[in-house]
């Protein structure tokens, strides 16, 4: 009885607040604009942050202690697409969205078309801290502009080759520097019985890190209109390289993250992959009898002597709109992303490989790691950090674009269609879904 | 997640498939033959599922991928419930025990609700009753997973999201409760017996948790079932409404640590092992109320 009448109260209220909210919230709009001044609130504050690191808890646990006047409370749910930024979108229209969210490069232009996010280019401590951050994790922020900030780059996810030493030592196949040399290992491999790599047809960030470190671009942004060039030329190199290995049955085709995909590297019927600095983790637990056996070299190149590395993931924390407390909220983003204590915590519990210059020295990404042979793996991905083309953008519509491409390629290793059709559809289709939001599309 | 919500169901549906009582006329030995093997063969379908999440549970991460799917390597299942149980400070218990409030309290007091609704919709005679009873069986009509949106912007305005309510409250109401609740009312109570209360002295009251509330227990205890297992599975509310991992339903934990197992593949053990646990609280309270709910069934049947 008593929740019934709970239950009849909220719904009152509900009702009341609804109606209230409808009538003022034409007044509100117009206050909005001075939220961007960066100034210390006064009096102690509390944040809220959304994010789904595990462990991640621990790093912020460090600020709390050391700034009583502004506690983090740190709020979790599933990982990006798989639901957050939904809930983030929701929580930015209710009005009640957190002070800060963990956001991946790829999402942000999709908040920043939506204006969900402060502008940091206010705050002159994140101004002045570009200099601390690798180029091209600046360039992820501040979506290649000059004067605006949408996020502090937290981690990165520098690529490169992953592969079987024991295997390609014992077969006198070189380790390939060039995408030429690796088909020919291909061959080679394909010949003893097993594949050189897995192409994963439905993690489209792999192939969007290929087609960066060919020096592609899928979007551009010149502040007014977005290009889509799914179809450009650095991308239809990629998609025709991959499509003749597949046709010529040179690589497995399991579907990634799966059993089966888990135990082609496990049990040696796969002999490297081509993958970001986080990689590392998902072998060593996936193909656990392998260990010891691996080891990483620089990606492979298109042309011989070039020094070119892609990226497959990473990400930011950003400022919502909305945010009473914009100051005080960059400061701990800044905070958690490039203090040492900050850094090396984030790496120990959830091997998050930070985004600073600074934090590719942390003493634990110095040693040897064991399921490596001993190997200083972290060293080549450092080199590769540096290799990664700062130009690289992201359009607003990812989750379309990469749904509509997974849909292509699924399509192109069954057989029908190849993986540059994909990429044809995914173009006209993102356009589609970009000018279906009043997003001006250059022609 | 779909993979949990299904071996629940599958469960479920397993246990009530698996327990078949043939009586009656005597049928031809190849019909019955043909019966038991398509009635074999769906229960494999519907138990492989959960012997493979057994089995998976005992395994290590190494054994996982290399052993033989449906059989046992190293008996591990010990280690990974201990391991799952201290993980993160124990989350996951109170993720249990969330889910045991969301589902049992919320389905305790919808089958309140739904029961006194539905018999009053029954028992008394009352302008705009038929209309009434159209919109609530309207409702059963709109799925939940549509009605998550709206109430998480009315929430927000009364700003109850991320708090026990904005779970608990959306699932205290049960149209089908209120439906079923009205048809066994009907049935089952017969109007003579509540004159028969009512000239005893009895307030209205009275008499519906005296005499009606024990002639409904079958369809209440259905109605129960249910909502228990509609809370327990749902999984949409909890994901627009919670923020804070301790007032995470299992469902939506084991969720949200599916989602990052590409970069965190310690989770994986996790995520099967709390699969396993999470669903024996369901065939807990399917076995102890089952023999209720036969009954129950059958009786509605006979009338």
């Amino acid at each position: 009885m008593r929740h019934m009448k709970k239950a009849a109260g909220v719904a009152i209220l509900a009702t009341v607040a609804l109606t209230m909210a409808a009538c003022s919230s034409s007044g509100d709009s117009g206050g909005g604009s001075d939220a961007a001044a960066c100034a210390p609130s006064e009096g102690d504050v509390t944040l809220t942050f959304t994010s789904w690191i595990p462990g991640i808890e621990d790093a912020v646990a460090i600020w709390n202690d050391a700034n009583p006047d502004i506690q983090v409370e740190v709020q979790t749910g599933p990982s990006g697409n798989a639901g957050t930024y939904q809930n983030f979108f929701n929580q930015l229209e209710a009005g009640n969205a957190p002070d800060l969210g963990q956001i991946e490069y790829d999402a942000i232009p999709n908040f920043r078309v939506q204006d969900g996010l402060e502008d940091l280019a206010a705050c002159e401590d994140v101004v002045a801290a570009e200099d601390q951050f690798l180029d091209w994790t600046w360039g992820q922020v501040s979506l290649g502009t000059e004067d605006e900030v949408y996020g502090i780059p937290q981690d990165q996810g520098p690529m490169a080759l992953f592969y079987r030493s024991d295997l390609f030592e014992q077969n006198n196949i070189p380790v390939p520097t060039t995408w030429e040399e690796y088909k020919s290992a291909a061959e080679q491999i394909r010949a003893l019985g097993g594949y050189i790599t897995n192409f994963s047809q439905s993690d489209i960030n792999q192939f969007a890190g290929f087609v960066w470190q060919a020096d592609g671009q899928w979007f551009q942004n010149d502040g007014n209109e977005w290009t889509v060039e799914l179809t450009s030329d650095a991308s239809e190199t990629v998609a025709d390289y991959w499509q003749d290995l597949i046709e010529n049955d040179l690589v497995a085709v399991y579907p990634p993250w799966t059993d089966e995909w888990n135990n082609a590297y496990n049990s040696g019927e796969v002999w490297t992959w081509n993958s970001a600095v986080w990689g590392a983790n998902s072998i060593a637990s996936g193909a656990p009898d392998t260990a010891g056996k691996w080891s990483v070299a620089p990606a492979p190149q298109w042309a011989a002597g070039d020094a070119a590395a892609g990226n497959w993931g990473g990400s930011s924390i950003a400022v919502f709109k909305g945010t009473d407390h914009l100051y005080e909220a960059a400061k701990f983003a800044l905070w958690l992303n490039t203090s040492e204590e900050a850094l090396t915590s984030l790496n120990e519990t959830a091997a998050i490989y930070p985004a600073t210059k600074a934090g590719l020295e942390l003493p634990v990404l110095q040693e040897g790691v064991e399921f490596y042979g001993g190997q200083k793996i972290y060293d080549v991905f450092a080199e590769a950090a540096g290799q990664v083309n700062p130009d690289f953008v992201w359009g607003p519509t990812m989750t379309q674009t990469y749904a509509d491409v997974s849909d292509g390629f699924k399509a192109a290793i069954a057989g029908d269609g190849t993986l540059a059709d994909a990429l044809a559809d995914g173009q006209e289709k993102t356009i589609a879904a970009l000018e279906a939001q009043s997003i001006p599309v250059a022609k | 997640m779909t993979r949990v919500t299904d071996a629940d169901t599958r469960a479920l549906r397993a246990s009530s498939a698996a327990t078949p009582k043939a009586r009656g006329p005597r049928e031809s030995m190849l019909s019955r033959g043909v019966a038991m093997l398509i009635m074999v063969i769906f229960t494999l379908y519907f138990l492989i599922p959960i012997w493979w999440l057994l089995v998976a549970s005992s395994k290590d991460r190494g054994d996982l991928f290399t052993t033989n799917p449906l059989w046992f390597a190293d008996f591990n299942l010990w280690n990974n419930i201990v391991a799952l149980l201290n993980y993160d400070g124990g989350v996951y218990v109170r993720w249990i025990v969330n889910s045991i409030g969301y589902a049992g309290v919320g389905a305790l007091v919808a089958t309140v609700l739904a029961g006194m609704c539905g018999y009053a919709l029954a028992k008394y005679r009352f302008r705009g009753r038929e209309v009434l009873f159209n919109v609530v069986l309207g409702g059963v009509l709109v799925p939940a997973t549509a009605l998550a949106l709206p109430l998480f912007l009315l929430f927000s305005q009364v700003q109850l999201t991320n708090t026990f309510w904005a779970v608990f409250l959306p699932s205290i109401v049960s149209p089908f409760g209120v439906y079923l609740a009205r048809v066994f009312a009907e049935a089952s109570v017969p109007d003579e017996l509540l004159e028969a209360s009512r000239l005893d002295g009895a307030g209205e009251i009275r008499t519906f948790f005296t005499v009606s509330i024990r002639l409904m227990l079958p369809a209440l205890i259905t109605i129960f079932l249910f909502q228990f297992v509609g809370i327990w599975n749902n999984f949409f509310l909890p994901l627009i409404m919670l923020r804070s991992e301790e007032l995470f339903p299992v469902t939506y934990g084991l969720y949200a640590w599916n989602s990052t197992i590409n970069q965190f593949p310690e989770l994986r053990t996790f995520v099967l092992v709390g699969a396993l646990l999470s669903i024996v609280p369901l065939i807990i309270t399917f076995l102890l109320l089952q023999r209720y709910w036969r009954t129950g069934l059958g009786a509605g049947a006979l009338k």
